[in-house]
């Protein structure tokens, strides 16, 4: 491989984890109230709202439903509305977010619901109100679970960043859709295909690591 | 004294699959201040729902519920969040905060409180102290044993100084050694912070330990309600016979004999005291049922025997079971 190449790839690189790293916060910012949210208005639950907990839930659901590629394709106009532009790295990061959105607000609905209906029952008897009870009773018991959610959300994420080399982002997978693919260089493709699937296994491993020393 | 909790006329109902549930049955009976409570029944007899309409956790669907004579049954949530403050709860399975460790949790009601941070912490650890588990404090519940964290549940339920104490089931989790501990902890509490408590169990054993008056659920309905020793003495309702005697005991041999029902309560198992009755006093009984059962090298149950016609001989045998620490009760109506 030339030293163009190489470059290249290391730029891929870094724009990849970029991409991750800001659509993954953005997603959790507005996913994780959603999922919140969701988990507080079933039934049963503190908040217990039918209609809210119907609608939320469909639209993340219609959401999710989509596939990411046609996601991308939708978006374009609002992606161009909101970053002036529909092609690179920066504008990647507005569908890759709204793609992890319902995917994120699902694991933390799931998370929360494994806390024993215990602790809630025994925040209620203590005098919590709901809001208190999610903040000092769900939340801080679910956090190993979101954690583990979270490394799964992330690499979920990595992975749709490289689709984003199809409408003109940037990343690894641009290089490997470029490179590799419509200009036949097998290298570049199995190497770009390689990294990929590294940092996919150190961001899973790390995620359980972590969750496993937060779990006490 | 005064009345913690009295309930009037309380039924509630639930609706499951389309059919109606009546969980309790027009319940009436008041909890004295200062006093042990007990709520005994068979599981799915209602008392969870019952001790859950003390504070709420349940709404009723008739009657009235009152706490200090303030009626809970219909003020506004958060009215009703200010007085479960001051009742507190213990659970079966703990229900405390996995990631959280012990003082962590003991401080959670006095949050809830809004207790400045600094004496949070000094009023968790003196309550940590009475449990006597202060040097577990940055320990989490996951280290702990059953009965510790029962002991930090309860250091928890009594933070924030509340003037009464639920209890669900929370000893039933816990071996038969450290139900004792528990209790006693809990006796202890009662006797030095004049604490109210009650207590929804299904054992006759802890009523019998620790409660001065209780109250027996039978599918919902309020059976008999009344002194421990009385109802032990005399169970009027079959509710109440069935929780006292064993099942399928064998008859008297004459309708007028005196019966006695002897209790073992943690003593060791393996003392034959019918056995020594016999070659210290030489005294004989007749044993009409006996339900005795050794957990972990305790024993426990209990004996209903029927004494000789002589009332020397049964004055000298009751003498006999109460000097080796038994208790013994005499027995009316029993069938």
């Amino acid at each position: 491989m030339s030293d163009y190449i190489i470059q290249t790839i290391q730029k891929g690189i870094i724009e990849t984890l970029e991409m991750t790293f800001f659509s993954s916060v953005f997603a959790y910012l507005i996913g994780l109230p959603i999922g919140i949210l969701l988990y507080a208005t079933a039934k049963g639950r503190i908040l217990e709202n039918r209609p809210v907990n119907f609608v939320v839930g469909l639209i993340v659901n219609i959401c999710r439903s989509l596939p990411f590629l046609i996601l991308l394709v939708l978006l374009i106009p609002f992606t161009r509305f909101v970053t002036g532009s529909s092609i690179g790295t920066v504008a990647s990061i507005v569908p890759l977010t709204v793609g992890a959105i319902p995917i994120v607000a699902r694991m933390v609905e799931a998370s929360l619901s494994e806390v024993s209906p215990g602790i809630v029952e025994a925040a209620t008897a203590m005098g919590a109100s709901p809001i208190y009870t999610i903040i000092h009773f769900i939340l801080p018991e679910a956090t190993p679970a979101l954690l583990l959610g979270a490394a799964i959300n992330i690499a979920t994420v990595l992975g749709y960043s490289a689709m984003a080399g199809v409408i003109g982002g940037g990343g690894l997978g641009a290089i490997a859709l470029q490179y590799g693919y419509y200009r036949y260089q097998k290298d570049v493709l199995w190497t770009t295909v390689t990294i990929l699937v590294i940092m996919v296994m150190l961001l899973q491993e790390s995620g359980n690591l972590i969750a496993k020393k937060v779990r006490k | 004294m005064a009345e913690v909790f009295k309930l009037e006329n309380v039924s509630k109902k639930y609706i499951n699959d389309g059919n109606e549930i009546t969980a309790l049955k027009d319940i009436n009976l008041s909890v004295k201040e200062g006093e042990i409570f007990g709520i005994i029944g068979m599981s799915g007899a209602g008392k969870s729902t019952l001790v859950r309409t003390l504070n709420r956790l349940e709404d009723i669907s008739e009657g009235k519920v009152s706490f200090y004579g303030q009626d809970i049954s219909k003020i506004k949530v958060g009215e009703m969040r200010k007085v479960r403050r001051q009742i507190a709860m213990i659970f079966q399975n703990f229900n405390l905060l996995q990631q959280r460790n012990v003082l962590s949790n003991v401080m959670q009601p006095l949050r809830i409180a809004r207790v400045p941070k600094h004496e949070r912490k000094e009023k968790a650890l003196e309550m940590l102290r009475i449990v006597g588990l202060e040097e577990k404090q940055n320990e989490y519940p996951s280290r702990l044993s059953g009965g510790q964290r029962q002991r930090v549940a309860i250091a928890r339920a009594l933070a924030a100084n509340p003037k009464v104490l639920l209890c669900d089931e929370a000893t039933s989790a816990l071996d038969p050694k450290t139900t004792g501990e528990v209790l006693e902890l809990l006796k202890e509490i009662n006797r030095t912070q004049k604490l109210t408590i009650v207590i929804i169990t299904h054992e006759m054993s802890v009523v019998e330990r620790i409660c001065d008056r209780v109250a027996i659920i039978d599918e919902g309905n309020l059976a008999e309600i009344g002194e421990v020793d009385e109802i032990f003495r005399n169970p009027k309702s079959e509710a109440a016979r069935k929780l006292v005697f064993p099942s399928n005991p064998f008859d008297p041999s004459s309708k007028k004999s005196k019966l006695i029902r002897v209790a073992f309560d943690g003593l060791a198992a393996s003392r034959p005291f019918i056995a020594e009755l016999a070659k210290e006093t030489g005294k004989v009984v007749n044993i009409l049922s006996a339900n005795t059962k050794s957990v972990g090298g305790i024993g426990y149950g209990q004996m209903v025997l029927e004494l000789p016609d002589d009332t020397d001989d049964q004055q000298t045998i009751v003498k006999f079971f109460k000097d080796n620490g038994l208790s013994v009760q005499e027995v009316h109506g029993y069938e």
